[in-house]
């Protein structure tokens, strides 16, 4: 492998790893507000989390080049705030990836914290448990295959993000250039050898994560005989 | 009574049945030309013509693993030559439509000279430019960087697009101050000039021959023959002249 590739594994490695983090401290309250709310709302926000996954990565692309440009709202703020502007900046990717990996992390949090039982946490709640309390030593635990989930496949669908990084990426070395637009550009020059060496190394890498997960996620004995 | 209405249905009925098709791969820079050739083609025979634009070096991998193109019109002469060379391509079909013009552009208007000082400045944080490896105009603007001496000072503010369009792409969003384009993509006939730009003089970069070739999958088609005789032609000629490129000397 070429410099050129092994830096494209590290900043697809450093944003899948920034974009997870920043994914959970974001989406944790918003999966758990989702969880709990009785707004009428909620479907429209739901709706509007769950948007990355059936729009075109070309649609994310599209807009967030003309809302992070230099006549775009966001771009005129960041300008403003004295940050320049977002596209062809390692940032401006991990702010695409948290959009795009958004519903990966929200969905399966959700979930989780809905099955936790309100009596539960009201039998908590009578121990005189906290608020913070109850959903840090008790919902976060209970939920905790959730966060697995999230956090596996927050990683693994920014790793696997491919449109809206060609977008806004600008294919720089060493600092937009990921793995997926690595193999495309390899592709492209029909540098086959390489290309295969970065596309089966991907292969290998989404097989293990899942059958990881898989793993991980079992129900356990004692949760199946119950 | 009826007969002249008879006659009408068969005209019409083989007029449709010679009405042929061509799958045509065109290069992104010349994707306005063949547009408008298009039109001209389908008003002249009532043939059509359905075409995919992308990056040269792109449509090589696809043409090579089996794409159903049967007309390539390239951005370089080296991609069709090597399709002939592997048997993808049908032998002597090859030939120059057109010599393309590298272009500095910038959306702003003003903000690029008549000499192409502005890239030197350090107003300019971003320079797109097509890919190098796949695309002729991209490793044309390297050697126009080159030749002004500027590698050190460009090379870290180059964003590179897969193609000729999305670097025009770049510079339009005002993303990238500046862009290395081609000349027919911001000299489109019939609509005032967008932004600013320096033509680079043609001795700065190698020659932008683009070619066009009849590939094995449209050796049998008629029409893919005829797409390849009316570029040839004046009327498209005179287009390709329009958009702002040369044409070969025959």
């Amino acid at each position: 492998m070429t410099p050129s590739d092994w830096g494209a594994v590290r900043i697809t490695v450093q944003l899948a790893a920034t974009a997870t983090v920043l994914l959970l401290i974001v989406g944790t309250p918003l999966a758990w507000w989702l969880a709990r709310t009785r707004t009428r709302l909620k479907p429209v926000l739901s709706a509007l989390v769950a948007m990355p996954l059936v729009l075109p990565p070309t649609v994310l692309g599209f807009y967030l080049l003309l809302l992070m440009g230099p006549q775009g709202p966001v771009g005129q703020l960041t300008q403003s705030l004295g940050l320049g502007r977002l596209p062809f900046t390692f940032a401006g990717l991990v702010v695409a990836s948290v959009i795009y990996s958004l519903p990966f992390v929200v969905q399966p949090l959700q979930q989780a914290f809905e099955a936790v039982p309100e009596r539960t946490l009201e039998a908590a709640a009578t121990l005189r448990a906290s608020p913070w309390d109850r959903f840090f030593s008790v919902a976060v635990p209970l939920a905790r295959p959730g966060f697995v989930t999230a956090s596996v496949l927050g990683f693994a669908h920014t790793v696997g993000e491919f449109g809206v990084v060609l977008m806004i990426g600008g294919n720089i070395p060493d600092k937009t250039r990921v793995l997926s637009v690595a193999i495309y550009d390899h592709v492209e020059a029909t540098e086959f050898a390489q290309a295969h060496r970065l596309a089966a190394g991907m292969v290998v890498f989404a097989l293990v994560v899942l059958v990881a997960l898989y793993v991980a996620n079992r129900p356990r004995r004692e949760e199946r005989s119950a | 009574m009826y007969r002249p209405f008879v006659a009408v249905l068969l005209a019409s009925a083989c007029a449709l049945a010679h009405a042929g098709e061509v799958q045509v791969a065109v290069a992104a820079n010349f994707a306005g030309p063949i547009a408008k050739i298009g039109e001209a083609f389908t008003a002249a025979t009532g043939h059509v013509i359905k075409v995919s634009a992308g990056a040269t070096g792109k449509f090589y991998t696809q043409i090579i693993s089996g794409a159903p193109f049967e007309v390539l019109i390239a951005a370089d002469d080296e991609t069709p030559k090597k399709l002939i060379a592997e048997g993808h391509a049908v032998a002597g079909s090859n030939f120059t439509y057109a010599i393309g013009k590298l272009v500095l552009w910038s959306a702003q208007p003003g903000f690029v000279d008549a000499q192409g000082a502005v890239l030197a400045s350090d107003k300019v944080k971003h320079v797109a430019i097509a890919n190098p490896k796949v695309a002729p105009y991209g490793a044309a603007a390297m050697e126009v960087i080159k030749a002004r001496g500027l590698t050190d000072t460009i090379t870290p503010k180059l964003v590179t697009a897969e193609s000729i369009a999305q670097a025009y792409q770049f510079a339009a969003t005002g993303n990238a101050e500046l862009g290395f384009v081609a000349l027919s993509q911001v000299a489109v006939p019939g609509k005032p000039p967008v932004g600013s730009h320096w033509t680079v003089p043609s001795n700065l970069y190698r020659e932008i021959r683009q070619d066009a070739v009849l590939l094995k999958v449209g050796e049998k088609n008629p029409v893919a023959r005829a797409l390849l005789d009316f570029l040839k032609g004046d009327a498209a000629k005179q287009t390709i002249r329009d958009f702002g490129y040369a044409v070969a000397a025959p």
